[in-house]
């Protein structure tokens, strides 16, 4: 692997995104496809984030610089891998319920995603169900996550999931659900495709969601 | 300013010239799998222990909540208080977003509540006041509204104010009134601390109120939280910060809190410093 990759890799993981944009940059002009970048350094370097984080050897402020400095690196690379017409492992559409400002791990799951290659839509928090609605017609994603952290606004994924039935768009896409009080069970009572407890986790159940949709 | 909280045969005091009030936030299974599923197969015996561990531990009020998803919270709610009632003297703080547990709260409890808590959205305010009125209680409250948590303390202030004056119209006593200047993750933003005590110190110059934080929140995701906790409570209660639902069991962050209340000039001639001291060298 060439010493850029190498480099990039080692400052992703540390979290130094200045540095990550200059080698970005740098790998560019000195021949590297945005393919080589994103998979040869960006997302093993978020993958073995994930796994030190989930290990208890890696903590949440090392686990964001990491997600900022890969996001500052597809800034660059997005268009071009654009360009390059690579598949995305998949779209995930995102957001925190209505009624719920809690975003920090709602924002730790988008990196694990970000960091395994999925393109995120990030809808924010207090996201209302018109908007969920709106956004699926919209991105067309191949998964919609919600986050909830309170036990009164965890009902709003039953309400969304409603929404997105009335609009028909509930069958076309694969719902997932996360937050501190969600549990599997509750995710099977509102009619959720997926849950997970934690952002690796997040991503596993993802990956496996799409495939076995895709191999349908 | 003094808020009086109360159980039937207790009185713990809020105020600014007062030692801090520590309230126990253990009982609550946002977090516990195994507490929330013997909540669910209607075991309450987990709570035996925690009450136990909290008094002993050092705690002056206990917060109870228990939020857990696909049960009756208002019903779980009440008998839980009445069994923390049962078991402790300490005055408790009924925690739930849930309108309707509150009230079932309420109506069970003995003595004057702390109510945890309402945000400056008019529809919560609306609900929730009358509520606080109609059963003498006493009211938390965050300042946040329905579009976002503001980070900035000049933004925060905005909502606290708007808070004041609808305490105010309902005819509630300002002494009724608590603000939770709102303790985000250090790991999140290395802003969000300075934030906090920059909030607990313009509550306090402005209005004099009393201020309850959710404390452990500032070590989100950090290891050695004990560490952290136990510097935060200092600094904050430098600021004005006059009590907290925290972790009552650790003792590293209990003696942090008791050892201000002494810097501070609260806990007059170490009186209460030294009688613990005494009380751990017999055991």
């Amino acid at each position: 692997m060439s010493d850029v990759l190498t480099e990039m890799y080692e400052q992703t993981m540390a979290g130094n995104a200045p540095r990550v944009l200059e080698l970005t940059k740098q790998g560019l002009e000195d021949g590297l496809t945005p393919d080589s970048i994103l998979f040869d350094a960006l997302i093993p370097a978020l993958e073995e984030v994930g796994a030190r984080f989930e290990r208890g050897d890696y903590f949440v402020p090392e686990m964001l610089i990491a997600g900022r400095a890969m996001s500052g690196a597809l800034d660059v690379l997005r268009p071009l891998l654009a360009d390059t017409g690579a598949e995305t492992v998949g779209k995930f559409v995102m957001g925190t319920v209505k009624g719920d400002v809690h975003d920090i791990g709602k924002n730790l799951v988008n990196i694990m995603l970000e960091g395994a290659g999925f393109q995120v839509i990030d809808l924010g928090v207090q996201v209302s169900p018109e908007k969920f609605v709106e956004a699926v017609k919209e991105h067309q994603p191949d998964i919609l996550g919600m986050s909830a952290f309170l036990t009164t606004t965890m009902p709003m994924f039953k309400v969304n999931i409603h929404e997105l039935n009335k609009a028909g768009l509930r069958d076309g896409v694969i719902i997932m659900v996360g937050g501190a009080p969600v549990t599997q069970e509750y995710a099977d009572v509102v009619g959720a495709d997926g849950y997970a407890a934690d952002a690796s986790t997040a991503v596993r159940r993802a990956k496996e969601l799409i495939a076995v949709k895709r191999g349908k | 300013m003094h808020t009086v909280l109360s159980s039937a045969s207790k009185q713990v005091t809020m105020g600014h010239d007062q030692p801090f009030v520590i309230i126990g936030e253990r009982l609550n299974p946002t977090g516990r799998k195994i507490f929330q599923e013997k909540l669910r197969a209607d075991d309450l015996s987990t709570i035996n222990i925690d009450v136990a561990d909290q008094v002993a531990g050092g705690a002056d009020m206990l917060d109870v909540n228990m939020g857990v998803p696909l049960t009756d919270e208002p019903a779980l709610l009440a008998r839980a208080i009445q069994l923390v009632q049962s078991l402790t003297d300490l005055p408790i703080c009924i925690d739930s977003s849930v309108i309707e547990a509150l009230e079932a709260g309420l109506k069970v409890y003995q003595g004057k509540a702390l109510v945890n808590s309402m945000t400056g959205e008019d529809e919560r305010m609306d609900i929730i006041l009358p509520l606080v009125k109609k059963y003498d209680a006493a009211i938390l409250a965050l300042p946040n509204d329905e579009t976002e948590i503001p980070m900035l303390a000049a933004d925060r202030m905005i909502i606290v104010e708007k808070i004041v004056r609808r305490v105010e119209k309902e005819g509630i006593s300002l002494e009724n009134l608590i603000i939770d200047p709102l303790a985000m993750p250090v790991g999140a933003d290395p802003e969000n601390v300075k934030n906090t005590l920059e909030t607990i110190y313009l509550v306090k110059e402005k209005y004099g109120l009393n201020m309850s934080i959710g404390a452990s929140n500032v070590s989100f995701g950090l290891p050695n939280r004990h560490a952290l906790n136990a510097s935060f409570m200092p600094m904050a209660m430098a600021m004005g910060l006059t009590s907290a639902i925290m972790d009552s069991r650790t003792p590293e962050v209990v003696q942090s809190v008791r050892a201000a209340d002494l810097l501070l000039g609260l806990d007059p001639w170490g009186g209460n410093w030294i009688s613990s001291y005494r009380a751990a060298q017999a055991q």
